[in-house]
């Protein structure tokens, strides 16, 4: 299987992910400028990290109007898998490929340190091969991952599913204590309904490796594949 | 003809303008005037310090460049060699304190990719005022923002540094800023502007009127109207210089440029001088083809505009186009402004008409140096009077500790490292918090262990044992870290040169520093001075802050401060000694700044490191950590403090050295590094010890909930863990009303 890796000016975080599939996983990957239109060969599409556009603006709200962002969308729509990490997911979210927008962090200040998740869907493509409600531990780094939708989109997102991970302590209690951004209902993923579009405020790509302090980043990657390998095409 | 007022303002003493009448054989311009004045600025030029700085020792069988370039190379082997070098912003980030930390940032980071290597960490050695004054954190949040803002932007991790706080930076912080990087070895690019008729390319933003006489700003002391010197300092545009990076790199790894220099300090006129001085050529600039962001800017301005994110590029005719479509494809700005001559002189041409026309050797090799004169300071005999017998031993040891380690200068510094993005890039392997910083080397077996340190108060007293003192502590923080020192960067931070016991400092800094480098044969390979740290004739404590990077050659053996497990045995490498002088239990607890610095012994120091490297490569040792500032007490705290999210660890300790028990408690003596082993490899530790004439003890034990040091079978510290790291980590966001 093939990952393309969005390159937006700004990104910073595309070399991250390359490193995770190319070297860990020794699965083909290619950086894609963001002025390209085509996304035709790959099998799964990385919105990486980083200050697209100096997060000017807003964070996300240039990058959405780049060229490649049609051909996202059209990959999306074939029920190609798109992973937006932090700033990915950001755009993500401007771009409308994913509900809801991006506030600041409650304390106002970038923050930078791990985490608990509780992983609270695993009938994705990215979390298959996480255990039900498995607690993992991985960093965030960001300064606007306060998720916000109103209360009837987050009905609905409950409903569907589509809340992937949540800030979570680390037997998995979910609450304000462990909301390190004031994220409603302290999400920190949600994928779109059809479950083929991930958006994550915690970067899995710094957590696949031992030798980097934690490897529960590894797991979802390794859905990915395994999901692209074994089960698409069945 | 220029009157007596533009002249004066441009700082210039009558013997220095004389000299300018006798190179030009007329009066100068008035471009002609600003290029001199930024160029013998003591910023630019060094023309105090030179003579000093000649006494470092920088070669050493891995220096592939030491001092004169951007940044110094050090060789890694694999082909690969590390970039690094510290720089100092501390006039501007006390003007401004966001931008002017984002800018010096901004300005270390090009520094290192000007030379081809890829910024891979970031360190920062930072120095504030009384923390309890309000404008003192203003100052220390805004440059921790602005630190973030620029590094977390362009994405660069900030792995590591140190900050201190005392009041006698009150008027004059420091923010110095160390960056490392990565190149092949066989991709090292220069400062140079070679072969005559090359196009001269500008590329990166346009110029603006920001940081107009930023140099000469930051080449004399502050009063009362600095306020009023806002606009000399630059703004920071991270995304710009993240674009920046990346299309220098791919011009240079597609081999299409000759020389580069960034603009920094100076701009445009120091890089077209630097890189027509070393390459002993001239250059011609058209000045009126600068991209410019502002309509009717002057020759004048735009020569000595600091707008960042701006670099200087030498390239053949050929490979002008292929430069250029590189750049246009980061959306940024790359005009042909010049060609190298071979007149070795700088002239500036504004539409035709030469503006500026000055032999480059006078502003570079032949600007103007002095031999200032040095005197000791008279009150070093007070300062250095401290009578122990009246020093009462506080009743309450415990609360001693706990105020220690609540304490501005030893407190928890995760409020300031979380705001800092240190893992991107993902080759952090030892996050900010131990003795040094460590990343791998993706592809490789190798690591980096970086550090910066400096004790001032040590540097005031006597700045001869400040400065050795500084480069063994450095040394040791590497070797924790199971690195092997290969070089050091420095940035020396003193107060008015014109004063003789600045000088005095100064000089006598550099010989402690040069003594221990040559020692431990480790090279100074680059540097920066700061001069002119004096606010209303009060001057800085001496501070030359020592950033230093070590190898690991296999990046699986580097080690933490943190104890590792329940049983293992606590091990002291080195000696206690009765000493207080200058510690920060003498301050904290006493209100006392006396004595002298702890006693340096350089072949103790080197039994105690090489042991420590030893155990760490043969995986005797299961965690390192260095006594500095609060002694062994402080240290052993820190070891029994685990990070975030992970349960703390207890120890049992027992002393019997016969020393009075606040010395021993508290007490600053250099050299030592406590150590665990576990309990069935401490004779095989002890046997190399022996062979190696290494003094070690046996202290103690792992284990419980608490921290318990017992002094001669008396317990003199007995306190929850959990209760001190709640102490430790809450002080900071405390002293900023920002309780968690």
């Amino acid at each position: 299987m093939k990952f393309a890796i969005i390159v937006f000016p700004g990104s910073n975080c595309d070399h991250d992910c390359y490193n995770i599939v190319k070297h860990v996983f020794g699965r083909p990957a290619s950086f894609v400028w963001h002025k390209e239109i085509d996304l035709s060969q790959f099998d799964a599409v990385i919105l990486p990290g980083g200050f697209s556009y100096g997060d000017y603006l807003r964070s996300g709200a240039i990058a959405r109007l780049s060229p490649i962002m049609t051909a996202v969308r059209e990959f999306a729509g074939r029920g190609g898998l798109v992973l937006g990490i932090c700033n990915g997911f950001q755009i993500l979210l401007e771009a409308g490929l994913l509900p809801g927008v991006m506030l600041r962090n409650k304390s106002l200040k970038f923050i930078c340190k791990d985490v608990y998740l509780r992983v609270d869907n695993i009938n994705t493509p990215f979390t298959l091969k996480y255990f039900e409600n498995q607690v993992v531990k991985m960093p965030i780094a960001h300064a606007e991952g306060n998720y916000y939708v109103d209360s009837d989109t987050y009905s609905q997102l409950r409903k569907n599913n589509q809340i992937i991970f949540r800030y979570s302590g680390h037997n998995g209690e979910v609450d304000d204590d462990v909301n390190p951004n004031g994220s409603i209902g302290n999400v920190a993923g949600v994928c779109n309904d059809k479950g083929n579009v991930l958006g994550m405020m915690p970067h899995p790509e710094r957590c696949g490796e031992k030798i980097l302090g934690g490897t529960d980043g590894y797991t979802l990657f390794e859905s990915i594949v395994y999901y692209v390998e074994k089960m698409k095409h069945k | 003809m220029l009157s007596k007022e533009i002249i004066e303002s441009h700082g210039f003493t009558d013997d220095e303008f004389e000299r300018i009448l006798k190179i030009l054989g007329r009066e100068p311009q008035i471009v002609e005037l600003g290029i001199f004045s930024v160029m013998w600025s003591e910023h630019c030029s060094y023309k105090s310090s030179r003579i000093h700085l000649r006494k470092f020792p920088t070669k050493g069988d891995r220096v592939l460049q030491g001092p004169g370039e951007n940044a110094g190379v050090i060789d890694l082997g694999d082909g690969l060699a590390a970039v690094f070098k510290m720089e100092s912003h501390n006039h501007p980030s006390f003007i401004e304190p966001y931008q002017g930390a984002a800018t010096g940032v901004g300005g270390i980071l090009r520094d290192i990719f000007t030379m081809g290597a890829r910024p891979v960490a970031i360190l920062n050695s930072l120095r504030f005022g009384d923390i309890k004054l309000p404008r003192n954190r203003y100052l220390f949040s805004g440059v921790v923002s602005g630190i973030a803002g620029y590094g977390n932007c362009i994405g660069v991790p900030t792995v590591g540094g140190e900050i201190y706080f005392d009041e006698i930076y009150n008027n004059n912080i420091l923010v110095n800023v160390f960056a490392l990087g990565i190149v092949r070895k066989d991709m090292i690019f220069k400062g140079v502007a070679s072969g005559v008729g090359n196009p001269v390319i500008y590329v990166g933003s346009k110029t603006g009127r920001d940081g107009i006489h930023g140099a000469t700003m930051a080449s004399d002391v502050f009063d009362e109207t600095s306020e009023a010197k806002r606009p000399t300092v630059q703004v920071g545009d991270p995304f710009t210089e993240k674009l920046l990076l990346e299309a220098c790199l791919e011009v240079m790894n597609k081999g299409l440029i000759i020389g580069i220099q960034d603009m920094g300090a100076a701009g445009l006129t120091s890089s077209s001088c630097e890189m027509a001085g070393r390459a002993g050529t001239g250059i011609d600039i058209h000045i009126d083809r600068t991209p410019v962001r502002e309509a009717a800017m002057t020759p004048y301005e735009v020569m000595l505009s600091e707008s960042q994110e701006r670099m200087l590029i030498v390239t053949d005719p050929a490979k002008e186009k292929d430069v250029m479509d590189i750049f246009h494809k980061w959306d940024l700005d790359a005009v042909v402004i010049g060609e190298v001559t071979d007149t070795k002189k700088i002239r500036v041409i504004n539409r035709g008409e030469i503006v500026a026309d000055i032999p480059v050797e006078s502003l570079t090799d032949e600007a103007p140096l002095y031999e200032r004169s040095i005197a000791p300071p008279p009150y070093l005999e007070i300062l250095h009077d401290l009578d122990m017998e009246n020093l009462p031993v506080p009743p309450d040891l415990n609360n001693v500790l706990l105020t220690l380690l609540s304490s501005p200068n030893i407190s928890s510094r995760e409020w300031v490292f979380r705001q800092y993005d240190h893992m991107v890039r993902t080759d952090t392997v030892v996050m900010p918090g131990s003795d040094a910083a460590v990343i791998r080397i993706k592809g490789t077996n190798k690591g980096i262990a970086m550090t910066a340190d400096c004790n001032s108060r040590y540097c005031f007293s006597d700045p001869h044992a400040g400065g050795a003192i500084a480069v063994a502590e450095a040394a040791r923080n590497i070797v924790c870290a199971g690195g092997e020192p290969v070089g050091l960067t420095d940035c020396l931070n003193f107060g008015n040169p014109e004063r003789p016991e600045i000088m005095w400092q100064f000089q006598q800094a550099i010989e402690g520093i040069s003594a221990v480098c040559r020692k431990f044969n480790i090279p100074v390979i680059s540097g920066n001075v700061s001069f002119y740290n004096e606010t209303n004739d009060i001057s800085i404590y001496p501070t030359p802050i020592i950033g230093m990077a070590g190898l690991i050659e296999d990046i699986s053996r580097c080690m933490t401060h943190y104890f590792k497990k329940d049983g293992d045995i606590v091990i002291l490498l080195g000696r206690n000694i009765e000493e207080l002088g200058m510690s920060e239990y003498l301050r904290e607890i006493h209100h006392k700044v006396r004595g002298v610095p702890p006693f340096l012994d350089l072949d103790l120091e080197k039994k105690v490191q090489e042991l420590c490297l030893y155990g760490i490569r043969q995986c005797i040792i299961k965690s390192a950590h260095d006594t500095s500032e609060g002694g062994l007490a402080v240290a052993l705290a820190e070891c029994c403090i685990q990070a975030e999210n992970k349960k703390n660890t207890g120890a049992v300790i027992e002393l019997s050295d016969d020393i009075r028990v606040d010395a021993l408690l508290f007490g600053e003596t250099q050299s030592r590094i406590i150590i665990t082993v576990s309990p069935e490899r401490v004779k095989e530790l002890e046997g190399v010890a022996v062979s190696m004439g290494t003094p070690v003890t046996v202290i103690g034990k792992v284990g419980g909930e608490k921290l318990v040091i017992r002094h001669k079978s008396a317990a003199v510290i007995d306190m929850s863990v959990d209760h001190m790291a709640d102490a430790w980590r809450k002080a900071i966001p405390g002293y900023l009303g920002e309780e968690q």
